[in-house]
C-alpha cells in the first residue's frame, strides 16, 4: 500500500521537529528533577531511619521462621486434639473478641451522634456565620489527626485500665472522621428543601430535621457502617496499652513468645473483621440501593 | 408587615384529612421500624456499657482527672529534649516515606496480578486478593511488634510495619485501578505497529500513573499519621516519647509531642494536597 502522509519540506519540518525535541526535552528534565528529590528523600530517610539493608539481610531468614514457627502442630490422626490445643484459650478469647466488638460498637455508636450533631455546624450551605462553621471544623480535625491510640493512652491514665479509656478513644477519633465525611454529605445536598422549609417559616433546627436529614440519612448510616468495621480492627489493639478488647492477650502472647497463641490469636481477628467486612458490605450496598430508587 | 400566613382550622385540616388520607396520616409501618431500630441500637448499647463495666462513678472521677491533666499541660515544653523529640520527628517522618514506598513497590507486581483482566485464571485471582486481604486483616501495630521481635527495636521495624499493612491495602486499590484501566489506548499503541511491552509502557501506564501516584500521596498522608504510633510499642518515632513521657505523667512534654505531631500532619496534608491537586486535577478526587 502507498504511504498517504504528504512528506513536508524540510524547511517546513526542521522548526516543528526543534520545538517536539524541546518539549520533551522539557518534560525529561522535569522528571530528572522528581527522580533525584525522591532519591535525596530516600537516602535521607534511610539515613534517618537507620535502615540497614546488610543488617537486615543477615536476618532475613528471621522473618520466615518467625511466621513458621507461630504455625501450629497439626497431625492428621489427632486432628481434632490438636486444635483444642491450639485452641486451648478459646472461651476466654471469645469473651474478649466480644467485647472487642462491643468496644468498637459503643465508639461508633456514640462518636456517630456526636458527629451528627456537630457535621451541620461545619456546612458552608447551612451555617453563614463563619466563626462556628471555623470553629467546628478545627476541632473536628482536631479530634481526627491525634491518633486513636494517643487518647487511648492518655484516658488509661485518666480512667484506669480497663474497655472505658477504649470506648473514649474510639469515640472521640471517630467524631472527628465521620464529622468531615458527614459534613461532606451536606455539603453536597440539593438545597431547594431547606429553601422549600424556611420559606414556609421552619427554624433552622426544623429545616435540617425535615428538609436536609431525610435527604443524607442513608449516606450516613453507610458512612457509620463503614466506620464500624474500621473500629473494630482498632479496637482489636486497643489492648496494646490497655483500653481494654483482645489486644491485651495478643500483645503478651507476641511479647512472651507464646507462638502458637499468636497464630490463635490473629486467625480469631482475621476472620472477625472478615465476617464484619461482609455483613457490613451488604448492609451498605441495600442501602445504597435505598439511595438510588429515592 | 401583616404576616401572610394563615393558619388552617380543625375544619380545614379534617376536610384535608379526608381527601388525601395517606398524605396527611403519619405512616406507621414506617415509624415502628424505625422506632425498633432505635430500640435496638439503644438497647444493645445499654447492655455494652453493662458487659463492659461501665459506671457513672468511674466516668466522673476520671474526667476530673482529665481535666486536671489537660490543665497542667499548658504551656507546651520540651523541657531540654528538643534535640531527641526533633531526631524522632525524622524518624517519623523516615517511617511514614520509606514505609509508603516500599508497600508501593511491593504492591505493584502484585495489584497486576490480583486485576481480572490480567490474570483471567479465577483461582489465582481469587488467592491473590485473600492474601492481600489477610495482610490487610492485621493492622499496623501488630505487624509493629511482630517486627520488633524480627528485627529488634528502632524505626527500621516500623518502617517493615508501615510498608507490610500498605502493601496490602496499595495491593487492593491498584488492582482496581488496573480492572478500571482502558483497553482502547492499548489496541490503539499495539495497530499502529507497537509491541506489546510498548502498548503497556504507552497505553497502560499514562492512565494507570496518575491514579497510583495521588493514591500513594493520600497512604503517605495517611501513614504520617499512623507512623506517630507505631513507637507505642518500640518502633521508633515519636510515639515513643508520647508513650514514654504519658506514662512519667511529664504533660508540658506530652502535650510538645502531640503539638509537634499536628504541626507535621498539617504541613504533610497541604503539601501533599497540593501535589495531588497538580497531578489529577482538582476535579477527579477520589479517595
Amino acid at each position: 500500500m502507498p504511504h498517504a502522509i504528504p512528506i513536508l519540506p524540510d524547511d517546513q519540518l526542521a522548526p516543528m521537529f526543534a520545538r517536539y525535541d524541546s518539549a520533551v526535552r522539557a518534560r525529561r528534565r522535569h522528571t530528572l528533577i522528581m527522580a533525584a528529590v525522591v532519591g535525596v528523600c530516600i537516602v535521607l530517610s534511610c539515613w534517618m531511619g537507620e535502615v540497614r539493608p546488610l543488617v537486615f539481610l543477615a536476618h532475613a531468614d528471621r522473618l520466615p521462621n518467625y511466621f513458621w514457627s507461630i504455625l501450629p502442630t497439626l497431625h492428621w490422626n489427632t486432628f481434632f486434639a490438636d486444635l483444642s490445643e491450639w485452641y486451648w484459650n478459646l472461651d476466654h478469647w471469645l469473651k474478649l473478641l466480644v467485647d472487642t466488638i462491643f468496644i468498637a460498637y459503643l465508639g461508633t455508636l456514640l462518636g456517630g451522634v456526636g458527629a451528627f450533631f456537630l457535621c451541620f455546624l461545619a456546612c458552608a450551605n447551612l451555617v453563614a456565620n463563619p466563626f462556628i462553621r471555623v470553629t467546628a471544623r478545627r476541632f473536628l480535625e482536631f479530634c481526627r489527626t491525634v491518633p486513636e491510640l494517643v487518647f487511648a493512652l492518655l484516658f488509661v491514665v485518666a480512667f484506669g485500665l480497663g474497655p472505658l479509656p477504649g470506648v473514649l478513644a474510639l469515640a472521640i477519633h471517630t467524631l472527628g472522621s465521620l464529622g468531615k465525611l458527614f459534613a461532606e454529605v451536606v455539603e453536597n445536598i440539593d438545597m431547594k428543601p431547606v429553601e422549600g422549609a424556611t420559606a414556609s417559616g421552619a427554624s433552622w433546627a426544623q429545616s435540617v430535621r425535615f428538609a436536609v436529614v431525610p435527604q443524607v440519612a442513608s449516606n450516613f448510616a453507610s458512612y457509620g457502617l463503614l466506620r464500624f468495621e474500621i473500629n473494630v480492627r482498632e479496637a482489636s489493639i486497643m489492648g496494646f496499652v490497655g483500653a481494654g478488647g483482645i489486644g491485651q492477650d495478643l500483645i503478651e502472647a507476641i511479647r512472651k513468645f507464646y507462638y502458637s497463641d499468636v497464630s490463635a490469636i490473629l486467625l480469631l481477628i482475621i476472620a472477625t473483621v472478615m465476617v464484619i467486612d461482609l455483613l457490613t458490605e451488604q448492609v451498605r450496598h441495600r442501602l445504597i440501593g435505598m439511595e438510588d430508587r429515592r | 408587615m401583616t404576616r401572610a400566613r394563615f393558619d388552617l382550622g380543625s375544619a380545614d385540616h379534617a376536610r384535608l384529612a379526608a381527601a388525601f388520607p395517606r398524605g396527611m396520616r403519619p405512616s406507621p409501618a414506617g415509624r415502628v421500624r424505625m422506632g425498633l431500630a432505635v430500640a435496638a441500637a439503644v438497647a444493645l448499647a445499654a447492655y455494652a456499657f453493662w458487659r463492659l463495666g461501665f459506671s457513672l462513678e468511674r466516668l466522673g472521677s476520671g474526667l476530673a482527672q482529665l481535666g486536671h491533666f489537660v490543665l497542667m499541660m499548658f504551656p507546651p515544653d520540651p523541657g531540654t529534649q528538643l534535640p531527641l523529640y526533633i531526631h524522632a520527628l525524622g524518624e517519623t517522618l523516615a517511617i511514614a516515606f520509606l514505609g509508603t514506598l516500599g508497600g508501593a513497590l511491593l504492591a505493584a507486581p502484585f495489584g497486576f496480578l490480583a486485576a481480572k483482566n490480567v490474570i483471567p485464571n479465577i483461582f489465582a485471582h481469587f488467592a491473590v486478593r485473600r492474601f492481600l486481604d489477610t495482610v490487610r486483616g492485621v493492622d499496623r501495630l501488630i505487624w509493629a511488634l511482630i517486627y520488633v521481635t524480627v528485627v529488634g527495636l528502632g524505626p527500621f521495624a516500623g518502617i517493615l510495619a508501615i510498608a507490610t499493612a500498605s502493601f496490602g491495602e496499595l495491593g487492593k486499590l491498584f488492582s482496581e485501578a488496573v480492572e478500571a484501566l482502558d483497553r482502547k489506548p492499548v489496541e490503539g499503541v499495539v495497530s499502529t505497529g507497537g509491541s506489546p511491552l510498548e502498548g503497556v509502557r504507552f497505553g497502560m501506564l499514562p492512565q494507570v500513573l496518575p491514579v497510583l501516584a495521588s493514591q500513594l500521596l493520600y497512604y503517605f498522608e495517611s501513614n504520617s499519621r499512623q507512623s506517630t504510633i507505631v513507637g507505642i510499642v518500640g518502633a521508633g518515632g515519636l510515639g515513643l516519647h508520647l508513650a514514654e513521657q504519658i506514662r512519667v505523667l511529664e504533660w508540658q512534654k506530652v502535650s510538645f509531642l502531640v503539638l509537634m505531631m499536628l504541626v507535621m500532619v498539617g504541613v504533610i496534608d497541604f503539601i501533599s494536597s497540593r501535589l495531588r491537586f497538580a497531578i489529577i486535577g482538582k476535579a477527579r478526587i477520589t479517595t
